[in-house]
């Protein structure tokens, strides 16, 4: 592969990288959750990054081989859905020998132990079996974090086991907790080739592929031997001073944020964007390059965090807050400005007979509002306006948003993007590319402990 | 003393640190040696006519700040704070007052005197009223008020120079007489107004050094030390001029040799971006602060709370020909004694007068009189000069309200997008 | 008339945002108005200038805050923000000039805002006098003839000491109501709802004083003869609330809480001389006299000695009140300063007190419901001596 650069945004519960080529078209993005430990997640992000170019390669390999043609597509999902197959099946036995690791310096009798061991083989037989089904190429539609994923499997399977075997749940979760911290700090991205491979086979295993499998066995092999030529690298966001990185290898997500929209809706002249820990209202030039800013202060009020901990207020999940504001017929007025008053005003609306999704509709009006004022103190907002971040995803804090927006500034071109998440390392991506000094480095891959068996 | 012959790097430094070392000692040893002591306020001071009276004078405010340089701020503060005052309001008072019920010992590690009286000087903040009311009913002594009327048009008119002139001649000087018990001697006074303008003349020329590149002095984490003396109790007399000399010389020195200002870190020659700053510092942070900014090559050029005891680049200067008349133009030329449109211009004139790449605000919680409309001077500025602000968040001597990340992070996006807007970059 | 229709009055007057009353006050004198923040203003020489006095008190909770936070940090208290709100959302557009009395750093540097945002309207910082002497005296008589000058200028109309004894006489005899007021809910609480006198109160803000001199009195009598039945509620005074003032729904829950409220310092502006205004042949004098004379006592107003809360004891003796309650706005620097000096008198004097903060939109009523409900039953069940 040519030259192409890395983007890397270290945020404070995910982290996304994005490779770019020498023409500025991004290649592959990765995302994983942030963890503790910033150096792995952000080498982890990278290898999902790095993988998901391949993939973009072997989709164009597909379509451009002789036969497969039309099929391109659905025969990239099926490969695509059996590598995380291989990949899943490679996380799940580390996790195992992790539990059973840990079952081992227990100071229990041995036969109390052994009951637990025999839980575990029984939990992890039954994961495995039924992994192949949650991997059906034709059922399958999204790839979750596999922390997300053995997790849900596991705790219904350690309830069902203690329930029957009467074993303490508390102590199946307790050694699942420690495993999968352990499991997580490992890279499995490694082993793709083993992986390519392993879906390549399931593949051509089904007869509506048989026929294209001299193509596909051909442009595997071309993606495997694709090298990435990583001549330099930017990271940006929360925990990028913790990057082992020169300084000139860093941005500030503030710069990054400006060129990251400015790349997906170049007209772009004010961005917002509102994750988890905090609010930027942005402004660019034409180029992207930003010239003025303002962060929330000191206050939380206005930032994703305060629909988190709104959602733990109600009971519910965070993503189902915006559905059920989205259903209110009438605003409540929500005066706090402050998180922890407005869990106080929350009750009392609802003391109160207020519905709720009528107090909700009031809080992610309060949200925008705080985000008004943001906007307000760096500038304004402009044509073209772009929202980004998480609560960009939520359509009740988009629809407040763009009423106040045009209210107070005139009719205007509102971008809301589904991509937004990697709008920071797509930014970071761009300044590797275009930095006067040229040539950095790739990321130091030596920290990074491999899966043992690799 | 030849002060040219003497030139080392921190001279006045050392001069200075000696300097408040004995006023210290000084204060400890007031009552064995019949001084008497006024509490008063820096901002518009008194300390010609306190000194031509032969008392000194204690600066609350100045206490505070110490306390907060020496981490002792934060206990003071919950101390205030369980006596009832509120977590809301300003944490000088709170850290003054905790002091106080800890046993009034001082920055140096002496104990303070009580005070003989208490001028309240009411110059440029509301709460000074508050603050002196409250320790009215610790201290058994009189108070006297000089109420400082505010710019609110921009300018001193006859009718505030004569409030003030009046109030000095028939309520200050006559209860400064009662307390001391001396007469008050127009003529001492004079000579020490004499030697102020002396001072005065010096340290503007200290501030318009920062006008070279690079600049041989930070004007604001340097300035703080700078303005010690003549903004406390050295103000008229020979050694606060001596002082400011040797200040001069030095400053001469490291321009004719293009060096710039000595930081904790070192000396900072090499400055990629001059900073005009807006709002006091965070004194229990102030070296982490002012490493935040070193580690960027930042050198901040000019500032407005070093003016909080004066501006004196305006002309005014201490007038011994007009002694009271003078000093009540004093009071009422404070920096925060300035109405909100009058700080825009004179932040705007520093941006411009002295090259600057941008300013910074830094919003205090404590101060409501530097802090309330803050946001709207940025929005001023940045519409007047083209040039962007970074607006950063925290308190005096509260310790709970400075986050070291938040404001870490926010100084360097901001640097970074004024690197990345330069010319040719 | 009926009480019902005078609060439904007051009611709609409290709830217009948009000040119509104003307007059409405007529009059918052909005269002008000037705004005025809290504590206190000179209302006498406005009205004398032939102009109506309007008191600005914020947005209460009524009023949705779209741009006014992007002025003030978090640690600001509330009134500035709603007041800027007001003032760029064109609310105040009508008002001829602003008066920004001297009551802490806060409202000082609004009126500086002001002068920047509103360029061109008459914006007048009003630096009250803290030295009560014959220096604050001479200050303030200076001060008072500029803002003579300029309402004059504004209005078109002299202000000639027969116009100002006039208002004079208009004023004097609106606080005598006031004061009645007071002392009958302090007679009779369970009558004069505290919430119906907040009412009138803040009506006093808007209404030309001849009109609310009237409301006053038919509220009075209206009032005398209501048949509104006893409760057993614990006597209080409210003190804090100078400046920003509680939501209506707060004043709605104290008594609800059971407390009578019997005294209070809200929209104290409008009673804040003890004494009528001279009249005579020297009437700015008078004006000036009666500020620096005998007032009531508030945190924007210095204490210079000993006497600090002896005014509000002197109310909690003269009302028979059995506690005090401290309302203080969030980051109210004067009324949270003066709050530890004044606890220390009152428990000096056996006088028990609670105390809460508040913003003008609080949203959390049932909370300090609670609070001074507990209150009132300790009281209740332990006496206050």
């Amino acid at each position: 592969m040519d030259r192409c650069y890395i983007g890397i945004d270290l945020g404070s519960t995910t982290t996304k990288a994005v490779f770019i080529d020498n023409q500025e078209r991004v290649l592959g993005r990765g995302i994983t959750n942030s963890r503790s430990n910033y150096e792995l997640a952000c080498q982890i992000a990278r290898e999902e990054a790095e993988i998901n170019a391949r993939f973009a390669l072997l989709g164009q390999h597909l379509e451009q081989s002789k036969h497969v043609g039309k099929h391109s597509s659905s025969l990239l999902k099926w490969l695509t859905c059996y590598y995380h197959l291989a990949q899943y099946l490679r996380q799940l036995e580390t996790l195992r020998s992790e539990c059973l690791g840990a079952r081992k310096h227990w100071n229990s009798p041995e036969a109390e132990a052994e009951k637990f061991t025999q839980a575990l083989s029984y939990i992890f037989s039954e994961m495995e079996r039924e992994v192949y089904d949650e991997f059906d190429p034709e059922k399958r539609s999204e790839s979750d974090f596999f922390r997300d994923l053995a997790s849900s499997a596991y705790m219904r399977l350690a309830e069902q086991v203690s329930m029957e075997r009467g074993l303490s749940f508390g102590r199946l979760v307790g050694l699942f907790d420690g495993a999968i911290l352990r499991t997580e700090s490992h890279s499995f991205a490694g082993g793709y080739e083993e992986y390519l491979e392993f879906a390549r086979t399931k593949t051509i295993q089904a007869p509506r592929f048989a026929p294209f499998a001299d193509d596909i066995t051909e442009a595997v092999a071309a993606t495997i031997s694709t090298t990435f030529n990583v001549v330099n690298t930017v990271g940006t966001g929360y925990g990028r001073l913790t990057l082992p990185f020169a300084k000139q290898q860093i941005r500030s997500e503030i710069l990054c944020h400006g060129l990251g929209a400015h790349f997906m809706f170049p007209g772009t002249r004010t961005v917002l964007d509102i994750g988890g820990q905090d609010t930027k209202a942005i402004q660019v030039d034409k180029e992207g390059i930003v010239t003025a800013f303002q962060m929330n202060d000191r206050c939380a009020a206005g930032c994703g965090r305060y629909l988190g901990y709104i959602a733990d207020e109600m009971n519910m999940g965070v993503h189902q807050l915006g559905p059920l504001a989205m259903k209110s017929s009438k605003t409540v007025r929500i005066n706090s400005t402050c998180t922890v008053f407005a869990g106080a005003e929350l009750r009392e609306r609802l003391a109160l007979g207020e519905a709720r999704e009528d107090i909700l509709a009031g809080l992610h009006r309060a949200i925008i509002l705080r985000a008004m004022s943001l906007l307000a103190r760096s500038g304004g907002v402009t044509n073209e306006f772009t929202f980004t971040g998480g609560v960009a995803r939520n359509e009740a804090a988009t629809t407040a948003l763009k009423k106040l927006v045009i209210e107070n500034y005139g009719d205007m071109v509102i971008n809301i993007g589904n991509d937004s998440i990697y709008t920071g390392a797509i930014g970071a991506a761009l300044f590797a590319r275009r930095d006067p000094r040229g040539v950095m480095a790739d990321l130091e891959i030596s920290k990074l402990k491999t899966d043992p068996r690799l | 003393m030849n002060v040219q012959q003497k030139i080392q790097k921190e001279d006045s430094m050392i001069m200075q640190k000696e300097m408040i070392a004995g006023h210290f000692e000084n204060l400890a040893r007031a009552t064995e040696n019949g001084k008497k002591v006024v509490y008063t306020f820096v901002p518009g001071n008194l300390n010609e006519l306190i000194l031509a009276f032969d008392m000194l004078p204690v600066h609350p405010e100045v206490n505070a700040l110490q306390s907060g340089m020496r981490k002792m701020s934060g206990d003071y503060i919950q101390e205030a704070e369980k006596f009832g005052h509120s977590e809301d309001v300003c944490a000088y008072v709170k850290c003054d007052i905790g002091m106080m019920k800890k046993g009034n010992i001082g920055p140096t590690g002496l104990p303070l005197p009580k005070p003989d009286l208490l001028l309240l000087s009411y110059t440029g903040c509301f709460t000074f009223l508050k603050w002196f009311e409250i320790l009215k009913k610790e201290y058994d002594c009189p108070i006297v008020l000089l109420q400082v009327p505010y710019q609110a048009e921009g300018k001193i008119t006859p009718e505030m120079r004569d409030y003030v002139t009046r109030q000095l001649e028939e309520v200050v000087v006559p209860a400064l007489e009662k307390v001391s018990g001396k007469k008050f001697d127009r003529d001492r006074l004079k000579e020490m107004l004499a030697l102020s303008a002396q001072a005065e003349d010096l340290l503007v020329e200290v501030w318009n050094s920062a006008k070279n590149k690079p600049s041989p002095i930070d004007a604001y984490f340097g300035g703080v030390f700078y303005i010690g003396p003549i903004f406390t109790a050295f103000r008229g007399l020979p050694e606060c001029v001596d002082y400011y000399k040797a200040l001069k010389a030095e400053v001469n020195y490291r321009i004719k040799n293009k060096l710039g200002p000595v930081t904790p870190e070192g000396e900072l020659n090499d400055q990629k971006y001059r900073i005009v700053v807006e709002g006091p510092p965070s004194w229990p942070n102030f070296r982490d602060f002012w490493k935040i900014l070193t580690d960027e090559g930042v050198v901040m050029v000019a500032s407005t709370y070093t003016k909080v005891g004066g501006l004196f680049e305006d002309g005014f200067r201490h007038d011994p020909e007009r002694p009271l008349e003078s000093l009540g133009e004093y009071c009422m030329g404070c920096y925060t004694n300035h109405s909100l449109p009058a700080r825009v211009d004179i932040l705007e004139k520093y941006i411009k007068d002295f090259s600057a790449d941008g300013f910074m605000i830094h919003s205090i919680k404590s101060c409501n009189s530097f802090s309330a409309g803050q946001l709207l001077i940025m929005r001023e500025l940045e519409k007047r000069t083209g040039k962007a602000g970074v607006f950063i968040e925290s308190d005096l001597v509260d310790p709970r309200y400075f986050s070291a990340a938040n404001i870490k992070n926010r100084l360097e996006s901001y640097f970074q997008m004024i690197e990345t807007k330069r010319p040719g970059a | 008339m009926k009480v019902e229709t005078i609060i439904k009055r007051c009611e709609d007057l409290y709830d217009d945002l948009d000040f119509n009353y104003v307007k059409d006050w405007k529009e059918k004198n052909k005269a002008g108005a000037i705004g005025f923040m809290p504590v206190y203003a000179p209302r006498e020489l406005i009205h004398a200038a032939g102009m109506l006095p309007v008191g600005i008190m914020g947005g209460g909770d009524n009023l949705e805050i779209i741009r006014g936070d992007a002025y003030f940090q978090s640690y600001i208290c509330r009134i500035p923000r709603s007041t800027i709100e007001l003032g760029v959302s064109g609310r105040l557009d009508f008002l001829d000039g602003m008066l920004f009395p001297a009551i802490c750093d806060v409202i000082r540097n609004l009126s500086g805002m002001w002068q920047i945002m509103f360029e061109g309207k008459y914006i007048k910082y009003l630096d009250m006098p803290q030295n009560f002497g014959a220096e604050g005296r001479r200050f303030y008589l200076t001060e008072l003839a500029g803002m003579a000058k300029a309402f004059e200028k504004i209005s078109g109309n002299k202000i000639t000491p027969e116009a100002l004894n006039h208002s004079f006489g208009l004023y004097n005899e609106n606080r005598h109501l006031i004061t009645e007021l007071y002392d009958l809910r302090s007679q009779m609480p369970h009558k004069v709802k505290t919430a119906e006198l907040f009412l009138l109160m803040r009506a006093s803000n808007i209404l030309e004083v001849g009109e609310h001199t009237k409301m006053l009195r038919d509220y009075i009598t209206a009032i005398s003869n209501s048949e509104r039945p006893e409760r057993d509620h614990v006597r209080v005074v409210v003190t804090g609330t100078f400046c920003e003032q509680p939501p209506l729904t707060l004043v709605k829950a104290l008594e609800n809480s059971g407390c009578f409220i019997v005294d209070d310092d809200w929209v104290l502006g409008n009673r804040y001389q003890l004494e009528p205004i001279a009249i005579g042949d020297k009437p700015i004098e008078a004006l000036a006299d009666a500020y620096l004379g005998e007032t009531v006592a508030t945190a924007s107003r210095y204490v210079p000695g000993p006497g600090k809360g002896d005014y509000l004891v002197r109310q909690v003796r003269e009302r028979k009140a059995e506690g005090v309650i401290f309302a203080a706005p969030s980051f109210c620097d004067p009324a949270l300063l003066d709050r530890p000096m004044i606890q220390e008198v009152l428990a000096r004097e056996n006088i028990p007190y609670t105390a809460f903060k508040y913003a003008e939109n609080t949203g959390q009523i049932q909370v300090i419901k609670e609070q001074t409900g507990t209150f009132a039953d300790s009281i209740k069940l332990w006496g206050s001596q």
